[in-house]
């Protein structure tokens, strides 16, 4: 992009530019790139918190408190990261032209997605400190609770894109609303990936 | 609707339509219509933030606390500060920002429309939240506008919705707001540019709009983030500001300074770009230096990310912090000599046109220089540590947001009036409006220099009788800030009622927008985007800016009866 503009008209016409707003050019998904690049940062700032927090701690659990268990969080873990992989193979059936496989893919991420976050439910009321105990027991809440909505939002994009998918002719012209989606979702993993090491590995 | 693909120009350029006034009160999705909307009702604000300067400029005349209370007084310095920033400077920016880049590079609108529109109707709802504070119990945030723990956490009269929670909401809000105009900002700059208009073609102010915004989406999340446990803090019980439960106010500085030290810079970078596009056109000499000064703005984006413990060297960070944030904040006095050079270069033996935004890009270019070197003191720890908490700190501030940011936002209004009106602004009142604010800033915020050199606090409503000469001085100078609206006022109303018809390009400038008719037609070029073909900036060259430049202007006269 350093001297012809993408719409320099020597240029070769991009499909994905030319949305479904009567011919103004869409560029959603580059928007979407740099939303979840500035949203990152937000992350960035609590896992910064968190880390802070914990170096200078004296105390880091408060009394009475053994510390997490981490076996089932690792399970839930590996169902999250494998639903990036179950996405990717739901985009490879759209792109194939099969919207049956990719359906039956994304209901089982969003499944997926899902039994995460009963997990994430279960593990949280069978915790014996609550937000308010410390600095460990708010950025605990604080991260996973942050996260876990933002599981809670990739899931409804997928309904609302599963919605969609039912529309005739809605996928002709390629979708960049399921591509989002799904760069959301692999985001929201790594983050997982990052914040599990932070809560559970690190002691 | 037509699809963006460039055609040759049209012989005759689309004919502009009056705007029906109503649609300045609707959801528009129209970039010119959200940019006026944005410039009018930040300068409301700017008329409530400046009335609260008179009262405490009231209140410092004379060195009792006399006039308010003190808590009044603590309300009074945190809502001025807070709408200041978040209700006038950020909102009449992203007002420019909607107003000019589109028109610049040649876009027909904004890439997200209707995310533009949403952006700035969260406007009116974070302001009013704000302002809301004024009458819930225990009155406004009162914590000073960097709202620090454990002040800020303070809640003795334990309603969940008061002040200071009110103001995270606004903030919080505001926030949100700004990072959806700066996707917005990006995209379009990015991917919506003229055929021909590659980076290097680009003007210099988009240059800027395009790091100022990279700043609202790198810092503006943790500020976020900063926030979310500063509310958490003060409603839930939560304890991650509070030393008691294990937590450390100081982080709160961190994630407050993060983003807030680089939003100066959001709000000087579009000033410098600003004065990289007057420069140029009443010196009739082309930018000096221009690549130099589009990189300029970029490394400043990423030293700005690096310096904000400069507001922290009293708050017990260690010593390699203090060394090396010293050394980054006087690193960045590099990229802004460039810049400064730069400008000087330009104007060096110009026929310099002393109209009323060029004498306002002057006095802003003047003002700015000498907060410039204030700045590099203030960089200083030694210096830092003796002036921190003074009047010194908040003088060197005004000299950089009202010596060097508003001049510069007023030369913006008075010099793309014009362009979005139709319609010329009288030269009488905006030179009087020039000279008073110049004049007037300067009286006002020359003496908080030697007050904190002698140790005058801020954020005192009464003070020692020593201090009293430099502070009526000050709080004249005030006043004749606020008397300075009054011609300003005066000329925007009279000026789009009645003013002398513009015609599309009185000022003689190079630029896209001074291609279109005055004001421009909804979608801009429409299907005629003209190809750049040289550099920006042409004056004297002779060269065109565009193809078929001669027969855009041919229309143009054409269109105004003047051919």
């Amino acid at each position: 992009m350093s001297t012809s503009s993408p719409l320099d008209p020597s240029a070769a016409p991009d499909p994905a530019a030319h949305g479904e707003h009567g011919g103004h050019p869409n560029f959603t998904l580059t928007g979407f790139v740099i939303f979840l690049l500035s949203e990152s940062v937000i992350f960035l700032a609590f896992f910064s918190g968190y880390t802070a927090l914990k170096l200078s701690a004296t105390a880091w659990l408060p009394s009475g408190v053994e510390g997490l268990e981490w076996q089932t969080p690792l399970i839930n873990s590996v169902v999250l990261v494998s639903s990036s992989g179950t996405i990717a193979l739901a985009e490879w059936f759209k792109h194939r032209g099969s919207l049956w496989g990719f359906r039956a893919f994304w209901l089982l991420t969003m499944a997926m997605g899902a039994y995460f976050l009963l997990g994430q439910a279960q593990e949280w009321r069978s915790l014996s400190f609550g937000f308010t105990d410390g600095t460990f027991g708010g950025t605990f809440y604080l991260l996973t609770g942050f996260h876990g909505l933002h599981v809670a939002t990739g899931i409804l994009l997928m309904a609302l894109m599963l919605l969609k998918s039912f529309l005739p002719g809605n996928y002709d012209g390629g979708e960049q609303g399921v591509v989002a989606t799904s760069l959301f979702w692999h985001f929201v993993d790594v983050i997982w990936i990052l914040l599990f090491l932070l809560l559970y590995v690190w002691r | 609707m037509t699809v963006l693909t460039p055609t040759s120009p049209s012989p005759s350029p689309p004919k502009s339509s009056p705007p029906t006034w109503l649609r300045y009160f609707s959801f528009c999705t129209d970039a010119k219509v959200i940019g006026i909307q944005y410039v009018v009702l930040s300068f409301v604000f700017f008329l409530i933030g400046g009335f609260l300067a008179m009262v405490m400029r009231g209140e410092l005349l004379t060195p009792a606390a006399d006039l308010v209370d003190r808590t009044v007084y603590n309300g009074l310095y945190t809502m001025h500060g807070t709408i200041m920033l978040f209700l006038f400077t950020f909102p009449v920016l992203n007002g420019f920002n909607n107003l000019l880049i589109p028109v610049m590079i040649g876009a027909p609108d904004m890439a997200f429309p209707r995310l533009n529109a949403l952006a700035f109707w969260m406007f009116p709802v974070f302001g009013l939240v704000l302002i809301a504070s004024f009458f819930v119990p225990g009155g406004p945030a009162s914590a000073g506008w960097w709202s620090y723990p454990p002040i800020s956490v303070q809640n003795p009269l334990g309603h969940l919705i008061n002040g200071e929670s009110l103001w995270i909401l606004a903030v919080a809000l505001s926030g949100i707001s700004s990072i959806l105009g700066a996707l917005n900002f990006v995209t379009t700059i990015l991917r919506m540019r003229a055929p021909g208009m590659g980076l290097f073609r680009m003007p210099i102010f988009c240059w800027t709009a395009l790091a100022a915004q990279t700043i609202q989406l790198i810092g503006l999340p943790a500020l976020t983030g900063g926030a979310v446990m500063l509310l958490l803090d003060l409603t839930v019980g939560t304890t991650f500001y509070d030393p008691t439960g294990g937590g450390d106010p100081v982080l709160y500085q961190h994630f407050f300074w993060f983003y807030s030290h680089p939003a100066v810079y959001v709000i000087i970078l579009p000033v410098f770009g600003i004065f990289s596009e007057l420069f140029p056109v009443y010196a009739r000499k082309p930018l000096f230096g221009y690549p130099f000064v589009a990189i300029a703005s970029f490394v400043i984006v990423g030293l700005g990310l690096i310096v904000w413990v400069h507001h922290m060297f009293p708050s017990g960070v260690s010593q390699w912090m203090r060394d090396l944030f010293m050394v980054t904040t006087m690193l960045i006095a590099v990229p802004t000599g460039v810049k400064v050079f730069a400008w000087l270069g330009t104007l060096w033996g110009g026929k310099l046109k002393l109209t009323t935004p060029m004498l306002f890009a002057l006095g802003g270019l003047i003002n700015f220089v000498f907060a410039g070197i204030t700045g590099i003191m203030l960089a200083t720890v030694p210096i830092d540590i003796h002036v921190n908490n003074t009047y010194f700190v908040v003088g060197h501030f005004h000299y950089v947001i009202y010596g060097a940011a508003v001049m510069g936002i007023f030369a913006a209004i008075y010099h793309w009036f014009p362009k979005f009106t139709g319609r010329m602004p009288y030269e009488g009142l905006g030179k009087l409006h020039c000279l008073l604010t110049f004049v007037g800033a300067n009286l006002n915020f020359l003496p908080m220099h030697p007050l904190g050199l002698m140790g005058m606090p801020r954020r005192v409503s009464s003070y020692d009788p020593e201090f009293a000469f430099w502070n009526v001085l000050a709080s004249l100078g005030a006043f004749l800030l606020g008397v300075s609206i009054i011609p300003f006022l005066l000329n925007m109303v009279s000026s789009v009622v009645r003013g002398e018809p513009a015609g599309a390009n009185p000022w003689r400038a190079i630029g896209l927008e001074w291609l279109l008719p005055s004001p421009p037609p909804i979608e801009n070029f429409e299907d005629h985007v003209p190809t750049v073909i040289s550099a920006p900036y042409g004056y004297g060259t002779g060269k065109p800016l565009v193809e078929h430049q001669g027969e855009i202007e041919l229309a143009l006269a054409l269109l105004e009866g003047r051919a």
